[in-house]
């Protein structure tokens, strides 16, 4: 008989992991708490650092998992979870019960709720919006605000929700960097009549290629970079935004009016993540995210025989890492499943 | 004329604490600034003497607040301090009436059994007996609590008791003492003449069937009153000066004496008056949400009469007034930790010097450097006239939610008014005043009173309950201080404004600056239940929470504050309410960091809860028509 | 002047190993927090003081790090401790107690200079 293994989340990581294993000749129930597959793929357009379509990778991963080795259960919730001498008992919210002799949870990410920084007006003034807000825009080909008009000059904010003791994440997300070197790269090339200016506190461009995207957006597409954390944005009666910043670098305060600004939203433990932290009875570390076994050898290992991690439930990553984070966790239930 | 030696230790250290508690009083009285002295002779031979009398017999010997808040706790102060008293009460009228003379001195009594063993045989005299043996019996059950509590506090229901120091170890001991060799003396004795009544007369029946107990009685004699003498000689060493302090505290407080905001007698008799009961540490969320048990306020009151160095001690605390509140003997304790925070500023230059009985403040003339003013920078505003001043505070700029609402709210009310500190203001001088800074927190108050006052509004209203108690306590404007919860509570009930019903199961968190700091408890929730569904709390107006962001606190760690924060939101959202209300900026961005549940202010419920005007909707809708023509040509 | 060649002036450089870092101590000492600052610039963007003069609490605690003690002691009075920069720093640096305790540190290093 056919070993069988449970993925749970059927974004990048879970489809990954669950197309790995059926190459291998297991079994997958693969579940998805959404319809669609795909994850947080389906909320972005372009990706960094080639900017190519997110959509590209999606069918990559979805041709990689349509096949009769995988059963894919969309817009199922998972109600309990028993860890038991015959393998895990995962019963879902159908009350169907799957009986599996491992489990990979790969819950991935949430990104931050940026109306947790209320002072950056995000859902109170009308010209806040976040990165996925700005994505959206770029799939529809239109960025506007919020009467309709293009805006000339935006204002991007690093590090919203991530390094930041206020809101409890004393992480870096990894990610939010290039998204907004990619955004305004991207905003130009919508808008060559527009300014855009990054408020930063760190540019942390340390993937393959970031630092090169990093001077594209200087050289070529004149991107203006900040460095000081915007404190506030205010809104005047004309819906402007009005930044407060200090340059730091000029060691002025600095004030700013925009037509739009855009935060980047870091990544967070997901709200699904947890409660599978709950059911499974498995830790979460320092950050919230899962905690591994090792930070070296053992990022796809949990306290819990029998379920492995794949993908960003245990730390931010990009798309990159995050495939390869979940080949590794395929090879670990391979080996776990041989050895048992 | 009865005597025998043992009894010159007490009698030595019943004159020595006689004569020390007067001259001592006469030394604070002399402290005292004229006026607080004419208000205490007023009081003395007025009618506060006996609303003082009913208060010192109520509080000092029945502890009825403490009773109130901690059964236990209170019979155990109780009995030793009721008990005692009716003990030397009964005892003198026992040696005045049974005795070879009337107005005997008050060892007599004290020692009474001793010099009259042959006691107690007629029924009149038993039952006396009877009652004596019944108060002593009452003082040695609080006294085995007292002992109890000692090495474990949890027995009186208290979670923590105060730390000792070397002399109140020995006072404490010779306290403990007292009773229990009273107990034993008498009861050798009696056992010794075949009497007593039920507990010394059983108790020395007993002994006398295998103990020497006519042999024993004297040795017990004097170990009674060397532990009476000790305990009075050491007195003034210990926080036991609680006892007699406190007399003194309630004629001064019935006479209408406060704290003020410089050291003098009425601090310092409060300061002495602590019997370091230990109600302030446990409701002091420092303790019980952050773990940190050195700066309650008994702790500094001690250090205090310690003379150590109390700074950073009095810099770390929220100021939230919790303990204020819970104080069975009222002290003042805010009041006193701000003056100890502004010793600390060099410009306030009082000293207070320890002489080992005697402890008197020196107040070498203030070196005070002429001080440039601090704030030369602030230009000159010329502000519009208007009849509402809209002050949101420093903190509401960080909170756009609030003002945004309360700038609907306004607009709604068609009142003229203006958002004086829409650009960004100057800060109202309370942080300041809460570091010790008086005489800067002075220069922003005197600046913002320019301002206000060139704008000639009769109203001011505010966002900030820290801004709220300063612009009440502190400016001299002749303008109506208003919080925005307020504001809104006149704008219902004069019918101004109309407001929807909204269904959400709202929970409101008193902010500590807006209760118990200036006393508004009832329009913020008039308010919510008018707008929304109000449900109740564990934690409610004098018992409500600090939400741990605090500017009282100058010393406290953020990963402290967000202890404090947690639990206070925990608390708050047991029932699962749809919102988390308050009415301060601070306390919203404070727990909204770390609950899942809604948290709002006030003013933010409100303006959603606002119907806007038909006459206003028509004109923001030809205002966009005009806008949308302007931008077509 | 005809004396030509290279001269190093005095204030163009921080001269690290002889500037006096007390008061950097000083604080490090009480408040453990102010070794978290990442200079990103926050308190001074919300300032409520930096809103009406050039007064840059971020500059001024490097310049305290690097004993150039001199500017700090000019402007730190300025300071109205309103505790903006608190709710806004993302280190949770102290701002407030590092203010209070920079004045403190002055006065008593005047105190010892009379």
């Amino acid at each position: 008989m056919n070993k069988h293994v449970i993925v749970i989340g059927a974004g990048v990581a879970g489809l990954e992991a669950a197309g790995q294993l059926s190459r291998a000749g297991i079994d997958v129930s693969l579940i998805e708490r959404e319809k669609m597959t795909g994850g947080h793929l389906n909320d972005w357009f372009k990706l960094f650092p080639d900017r190519r379509d997110s959509r590209e990778v999606k069918d990559y991963l979805e041709k990689f998992t349509n096949n009769d080795g995988i059963k894919l259960l969309a817009g199922i919730e998972i109600e309990k979870i028993i860890n038991g001498r015959g393998g895990v008992k995962v019963t879902t919210s159908e009350g169907k019960e799957l009986i599996a002799d491992a489990l990979i949870v790969a819950t991935g990410f949430d990104l931050f709720r940026s109306s947790r920084k209320e002072e950056y007006g995000y859902e109170i003034y009308d010209n806040v919006y976040t990165s996925a807000d700005l994505e959206k825009m770029f799939r529809k080909g239109k960025i506007s605000l919020h009467n309709g008009k293009s805006p000339e000059t935006i204002g991007i904010v690093h590090c919203v929700g991530s390094r930041d003791e206020k809101v409890g994440n004393l992480y870096c997300s990894k990610l939010c960097c290039v998204t907004a070197v990619k955004q305004a790269i991207e905003i130009r090339e919508h808008l060559p009549e527009s300014k855009v200016f990054c408020f930063y506190m760190d540019m942390r461009m340390g993937g393959a290629m970031y630092e090169e995207l990093y001077r594209e957006a200087q050289e070529k597409w004149g991107v203006n970079f900040i460095r000081g954390k915007v404190s506030e944005a205010g809104e005047d009666i004309n819906n402007k935004v009005i930044i407060k910043v200090e340059d730091t670098l000029a060691g002025r305060p600095l004030k700013m009016e925009l037509d739009m600004l855009v935060l980047m939203a870091g990544m967070e433990m997901s709200e699904g993540g947890r409660k599978i932290a709950g059911l499974a009875g498995l830790n979460a570390g320092e950050n919230r995210f899962f905690a591994v076994t090792d930070q070296h050898y053992g990022s796809n290992r949990s306290s819990v025989k029998g379920i492995f991690f794949a993908g960003t439930c245990t730390a931010p990553m990009n798309i990159t890492e995050t495939i390869s984070h979940s080949r590794a966790a395929a090879t670990e239930v391979i080996s776990y499943l041989n050895n048992k | 004329m009865q005597f025998d030696p043992f009894v010159i230790p007490f009698n030595i250290g019943l004159y020595f604490i006689i004569t020390y508690v007067v001259v001592r009083c006469i030394i604070w009285f002399r402290d005292l600034s004229r006026p607080d002295k004419l208000r205490l002779q007023r009081g003395f031979f007025g009618k506060p003497f006996g609303e003082s009398l009913k208060e010192i017999f109520l509080e000092s010997l029945i502890h009825r607040k403490i009773l109130k808040s901690n059964l236990r706790l209170g019979y155990m102060h109780m009995s030793l301090a009721f008990g005692w008293f009716l003990l030397i009460f009964f005892g003198t009228v026992e040696a005045d009436v049974f005795g070879d003379h009337h107005l005997n001195a008050p060892y007599k009594a004290i020692f009474f059994r001793f010099f009259n063993p042959d006691h107690g045989r007629t029924g009149f005299e038993s039952a006396y007996g009877f009652l004596m043996d019944l108060i002593l019996a009452f003082i040695l059950s609080g006294l085995l609590l007292a002992v109890t509590k000692r090495f474990y506090s949890r027995v009186v229901g208290m979670k923590k008791t105060t730390k000792l120091k070397i002399t109140d170890r020995i006072a404490l001991t010779s306290l403990w003492m007292i009773f229990p060799s009273r107990l034993l003396a008498e009861s050798f004795t009696s056992g010794a003449y075949g009497n007593g009544s039920f507990m010394t007369g059983s108790l020395g029946a007993w002994f006398s069937t295998f103990l020497p107990v006519r042999e024993l009685a004297y040795p017990f004699w004097w170990l009674y009153s060397l532990s009476l003498g000790t305990f009075f000689v050491l007195l003034p060493l210990t926080r036991y000066m609680h006892i007699p302090t406190e007399l003194f505290l309630i004629f001064m407080r019935n006479s209408g004496i406060r704290t003020g905001d410089k050291p003098g007698t009425y601090s310092e008799v409060q300061t002495y008056s602590c019997s370091s009961c230990g109600i302030c540490i446990d409701a002091c969320q420092m303790s019980f949400a952050a773990g940190i048990n050195t700066m309650q306020s008994a702790y500094l009151l001690k250090a205090i009469r310690k003379n150590d160095d109390v700074s950073h001690m009095a810099q770390n605390c929220l100021m939230c007034g919790r303990c204020d509140q819970k104080c069975p003997v009222g002290i003042e304790l805010s009041p006193i930790r701000m003056i100890q925070r502004r010793m600390e500023d060099s410009e306030n230059d009082f000293r207070t010097v320890y002489k080992g009985y005697f402890r008197s403040q020196q107040r070498p003339e203030p070196v005070k450097p002429v001080m440039p003013p601090s704030f030369g920078f602030i230009p000159e505003a010329e502000p519009k006239k208007v009849d509402v001043v809209y002050f949101a505070g420093c903190m509401s700029h960080l909170t756009p939610g609030i003002k945004n609402s309360m700038v609907k709210i306004l607009n709604a009310s068609g009142l003229s008014y203006s958002f004086i500190d829409e650009a960004g203001g100057i800060c109202c001088g309370r942080p300041m005043m809460l570091a010790g800074l008086d005489r800067e927190a002075r220069e922003l108050i005197n600046l913002n009173s320019q301002l206000i006052w060139k704008t000639g509004a009769r109203t001011l209203v505010t966002s900030c309950p820290i801004c709220y108690k300063v612009f009440k306590e502190s400016y001299y404007l002749d303008v109506e201080v208003l919080h925005h919860s307020q504001f809104i509570g006149n704008l219902i009930r004069e019918n101004t404004v109309k407001f929807n019903f909204l269904r959400k199961r709202v929970v409101f968190h008193t902010p500590c600056e807006l209760g118990r700091g200036s006393g508004v408890y009832d329009e913020p929730k008039e308010v919510l239940s008018h707008i929304a569904k109000l449900e109740k709390s564990k934690f409610e107006d004098q018992n409500s929470l600090c939400c741990g962001g605090s500017l009282g606190n100058l010393k406290i760690d953020s990963r402290d504050r967000i202890r404090i924060a947690t639990q206070t939101a925990a608390e708050l959202t047991k029932g699962d309410p749809d919102i988390l209300a308050t009415a301060c900026p601070l306390c919203k961005k404070t727990l909204s960091a770390v609950t899942g549940t809604r948290v709002a202010d006030i003013a933010e419920i409100a303006a959603e809860a606002l119907v806007i005007p038909r006459q206003q909707r028509n004109i923001a809708k030809q205002i966009r028509i005009i806008k949308e023509l302007a931008d077509i040509s | 002047m005809d004396k030509f060649g290279y001269t190093i002036s005095k204030g163009r450089q921080i001269d690290y190993d002889s500037n006096d870092r007390r008061i950097a101590e000083y604080i490090y000492e009480r408040e453990p927090s102010f070794r978290l600052c990442i200079e990103c610039g926050g308190c001074s963007a919300t300032c409520t003081t930096g809103n009406f003069t050039r007064f840059s609490l971020r500059e001024l605690n490097i310049l305290i790090k690097r004993g150039e003690n001199e500017k700090v002691r000019q402007n730190i009075r300025k300071c109205m401790l309103c505790g903006k920069c608190i709710l806004v720093c993302p280190r949770g640096v102290n701002t407030r107690n590092v203010v209070v305790l920079a004045r403190q540190a002055f006065q008593k290093s005047d105190d010892y200079a009379v």
